[in-house]
């Protein structure tokens, strides 16, 4: 049966610069089906929505919606076409309840009845079966709730062709449930659902045909129910990729990092960490779970010294048992006392006594590598700035979730950011270029970064070679503990399974990796141990290798009793 | 009368008509229009540069077009009396080229902070401060030392009384976050205000005039100007140097482009701020010292005459390299010198060449979109029979 057609592209091109985003996409949407847009990042897919919904002109081809071709220049314009678009950012007051986001710039001439427009929404959403408040201000709202006033929005102007940018990135399981049952309902309506992605097995869950871009180009649109997740990647990436991530056994685990009750409160007085404690192992990768915001993020910015926590304790194991002491991280006072309180041995096992010697043989002795430690150094980072963790010589690498507002400079050339991790080093007051140009070169050649040259300035990399600059950069100081948050954000699946790799390759060195990540999938088959938070508590510690995603699920959105009854149950 | 309520009808039927067609024209140009804005994504230094000239010379042909339109002279004379205000003798040559040094020596003084985004404009109160410190200086210790300590002591007092008058600032900024743009500018006031008690203090008769000062003043090498030009030129290459290659200069850079990164890297951002904007009172205090010791021999309210201001413009039109900054400072001072002439030349008011400079100063700040930008010929959606 062919269903009528809702609207077609022909020929659609844009570029930006240099960068071609389209080239000649040919796309066709039917009435009452859901068509997933799936692609590699940077393939041009939110691009070619932008152009339907009227926030980017095409350079050539044309838009025919329902017989006629139409140019659409602006939002308005495509609203008027009935084509709504639901942004991965939610554009919401939220000082207005949900009805009168809803009604927001609607000016149809009749006279302003917000109790009709709460009526009226009420009656789309018992249609579909959303679960709303009209009345309920957006910030007492759930990212999930926020996002049903958004679909709500764009179907109350009478939308009726919907495109949704990565609608379930927010969401746990459970919420995406709900919203594909929402999403079907729509389609038996008649409407037509464009729902963009790069998560296959949802693809697989919900869509009728899939079309598949690759570097602007449309590749093909298939079937949903004759296609494989293996068969769609190969269109995606234009050739074949495992999707298995290596998750070798831990060897030599040892305790790395200590978090014992940490407890963090923004500056506005918001609980934003209660009482977390976990142990970070050596040799082992451990997984952060939970719903985007429940302080995964201030969780690790706290441990590398860039915020101050109110309460609790952050302990480091250095490993130093049998090794060398050395004066590179301790003066020789320091040292000196440690000997005192017998801390040190020789090699054969005696205990050290400079009691008697000359400064001049104590550092001689040292020196020749003749002192040993006897135990790891237990090291207390708490309150410690991140140049002072440095000091103390304890080698914490941090991959943030903000790579060109935190982790990178963007405006500055690959060298220089190489360069913000060792600028520091040797007393010269000039900078010594020579050291980072090597790494980047290096860097650049082992992680096959496409880049024209070192000196380009890495704002100009697309995503997935950003991350690899500044994650070669954090694994080049040969880290003890590493901590990624979201490292594979905006990634394509080739980077992505580059960066597992670089993760699974320091565990196996005897890193402490911790990974903040929001593919349960991945996250399960990646990590040895998985740490869900909740509204900043630990909900629970899992075996990575027997969990379930259910499980992980539930827990993400776990409430204690007293939590409901002290904040409104966030999540 | 008749007749021309009729002619009037008429009349406004055509406008009415002309109206209407201009106006769908209009609609039509806004709907589709015939050209639309792409970002470049790289541009050559050569286009770049290009693209400026152009700039230039499409500046200077609307000048001398509004000059032969407003005032009736000759465009040609009026270009040419340009360069004449500015290269015109030996003497206007040196004139242009201590003005130029001036200039600079308080652009190269925003510079640093304004690498790191901390936007200082209060420049002039820091230069004045330095100027009033060596003043003070002169004044109080003239003639009980040899020149060259006096010199001396005028510089290193300029320098600290310039590096406390930029660093005040900075430190509210680093501890309360406090708006730069705002205290900086007040303490200009504040610096006027300081200078005209000590005007009253040092002048009996009250009259607030400083008469020269015998002492301090810098020694004459070819003319009073050469040493003060080329104290300007080492400073730049060291400023550039700084900026390039010290670790220093590396970390205003990062501050300045992403806070957060340098808290990330371990940077303490508050210290940095302080450092930079000591410097940069530091270099403001030279400035005033050079204008003092060179020039003036002498201190008053107006001795900066807004240069604090005009420097925060040769600064940011040389994209904040030192190196580029000479040719941003000379380029402003021959457009003022320039026009100045003109007005002498065709015995017309200032504000005339004031608009001029405006103009041509706006051309380049306005190529600026073209370099970042490309206008791209919109191919006509063709309308297919349904």
């Amino acid at each position: 049966m062919e269903k009528p057609i809702a609207f077609e592209m022909k020929g659609i091109t844009k570029t930006f610069g240099s960068v071609v985003a389209n080239n000649n996409v040919d796309l066709t949407v039917y009435r009452g089906e859901i068509l997933a847009i799936l692609g590699e990042n940077g393939c041009g897919k939110t691009t070619l929505m932008n152009m339907i919904a009227g926030i980017y002109c095409p350079d050539a081809g044309t838009i025919t919606i329902g017989g006629e071709v139409v140019s659409i220049r602006s939002p308005k314009d495509a609203f008027l076409h009935g084509v709504g678009m639901i942004h991965q950012h939610f554009k919401l007051v939220d000082l207005f309840t949900a009805a009168e986001n809803i009604t927001l710039g609607i000016n149809d001439g009749e006279r302003y009845d917000i109790r009709k427009v709460s009526s009226d929404v009420q009656a789309i959403a018992d249609k579909y079966g959303f679960i709303v408040d009209p009345s309920k201000k957006i910030y007492d709202m759930s990212v999930s709730e926020k996002q049903t006033v958004e679909i709500l929005k764009v179907l109350y102007r009478g939308a009726d062709i919907l495109i949704l940018d990565e609608p379930t990135a927010v969401l746990t399981p459970q919420e995406t449930q709900k919203l594909f049952d929402v999403l079907r309902r729509m389609r038996e309506d008649g409407k037509s659902i464009l729902i963009i992605t790069h998560k296959l097995h949802e693809v697989m869950a919900i869509s009728d045909r899939v079309a598949v871009l690759r570097r602007g180009e449309h590749i093909a649109t298939v079937e949903t129910k004759e296609t494989t997740p293996e068969q769609l990647t190969e269109m995606m990436v234009g050739k074949k990729v495992s999707l298995n991530i290596d998750r070798p056994e831990p060897e030599n685990v040892a305790e790395r990092l200590i978090v014992k009750s940490l407890n963090l409160t923004s500056p506005d007085g918001i609980k934003i960490l209660e009482d977390i404690s976990f142990v970070a192992n050596a040799g082992e990768i451990l997984g952060i779970a939970g719903i985007a915001g429940s302080g995964q993020r201030e969780l690790l910015e706290t441990i590398a010294g860039l915020k101050t926590l109110d309460s609790g304790e952050i302990i480091f194991h250095r490993p130093k048992k049998n090794l060398p002491v050395s004066f590179y991280h301790k003066t020789f006072a320091q040292v000196v006392e440690l000997a005192q309180e017998g801390k040190f041995h020789y090699e054969d096992g005696t205990l050290v006594d400079f009691s008697g010697m000359r400064h001049s043989q104590i550092r001689a002795l040292v020196n020749a590598g003749k002192v040993l430690f006897n135990e790891d150094e237990i090291m207390d980072l708490c309150d410690k700035t991140p140049l002072q963790i440095r000091e103390l010589g304890v080698r914490l690498s941090f991959v943030p979730e903000d790579r060109l507002g935190m982790g990178l400079v963007g405006n500055m050339d690959i060298i220089d950011n190489m360069m913000l991790r060792s600028y520091r080093r040797g007393p010269s007051m000039f900078v010594d270029r020579k050291a980072p140009s090597d790494l980047a070169d290096r860097i650049v050649a082992d992680l096959e970064v496409m880049t024209p040259n070192t000196h380009t300035p890495v704002r100009r990399l697309s995503g997935g070679n950003v991350q690899k600059v500044l994650v070669g950069r954090e694994i080049a100081a040969a880290p003890t503990v590493l901590m990624a948050a979201y490292p594979v954000r905006g990634l394509d699946i080739n980077s992505s399974y580059t960066i597992y790799r670089l993760l699974t390759e320091q565990k196996k060195r005897g890193v402490a990796v911790i990974f903040v990540g929001e593919d349960l999938d991945v996250l399960l088959e990646l990590c040895d141990r998985i740490l869900v938070i909740c509204a900043g508590r630990v909900s629970g510690i899992l075996d990575g290798r027997t969990a379930t995603k259910e499980e992980v699920g539930l827990l993400m959105t776990k409430t204690d009793v007293d939590v409901i009854e002290t904040e409104g149950g966030e999540c | 009368m008749e007749k021309f309520k009729a002619f009037c009808k008429k009349a406004w039927a055509c406008i009415k008509n002309g109206t209407g067609k201009a106006c769908s024209a209009v609609k039509d140009f806004i709907s589709e229009p015939p050209f639309h804005v792409v970002k470049r994504a790289q541009i050559s230094t050569k286009k770049a540069m290009l693209i400026r000239l152009i700039a230039i010379v499409a500046a200077l042909l609307l000048c001398s077009l509004l000059s032969a339109v407003l005032i009736g002279a000759n465009p040609i004379k009026f270009i040419t009396t340009l360069f004449d205000g500015a290269f015109g003798s030996t003497r206007r040559i040196w004139k242009l080229a201590k003005d130029t040094a001036v200039l600079l020596c308080i652009s190269l003084a925003v510079t640093p902070a304004f690498r790191m985004r901390f936007w200082n404009i209060g420049a002039e109160g820091q230069t004045l401060m330095g100027a009033l410190a060596a003043a003070a200086v002169a004044h109080y210790l003239g003639g009980k030392m040899p020149n060259g300590v006096l010199l001396l002591l005028m510089f290193v007092a300029a320098v600290i009384v310039g590096a406390v008058w930029g660093g005040i600032p900075a430190i509210f900024k680093a501890k309360w976050n406090t708006n730069e743009t705002l205290f900086t500018l007040m303490m200009n006031y504040i610096a006027s205000g300081i200078v005209a008690y000590f005007l009253l203090l040092w002048t009996p008769s009250g009259s607030s005039v400083l008469g020269e000062l015998p002492h301090g003043h810098m020694p004459s090498i070819i003319n009073d100007y050469f040493p003060l030009i080329v104290a300007v030129l080492i400073l730049t290459v060291l400023l550039f140097v700084y900026l390039r290659y010290a670790k220093h200069g590396y970390e205003i850079s990062v501050v300045g482009e992403s806070e957060n990164t340098a808290k990330y890297v371990g940077i303490n951002v508050g210290k940095v701020i302080v450092r930079t904007m000591l410097i940069s009172g530091a270099i403001c205090g030279i400035a005033g010292f050079l204008i003092v010791s060179a020039l003036d021999h002498s201190v008053s309210e107006t001795t900066v005459g807004g240069l604090g201001f005009t420097a925060i413009m040769a600064s940011w039109l040389a994209k904040f390299n030192p190196l580029i900054m000479i040719g941003s400072s000379l380029f402003i001072v021959f457009l003022n010198q320039g026009a100045n002439q003109i007005t002498t030349t065709f015995n017309i008011a200032s504000a005339f060449p004031d608009m001029v400079v405006g103009i041509i100063l706006f051309f380049i700040i306005g190529c600026e979109f073209f370099i970042n930008y490309s206008l791209k010929r919109t191919e006509k959606t063709k309308k297919e029979d349904a």
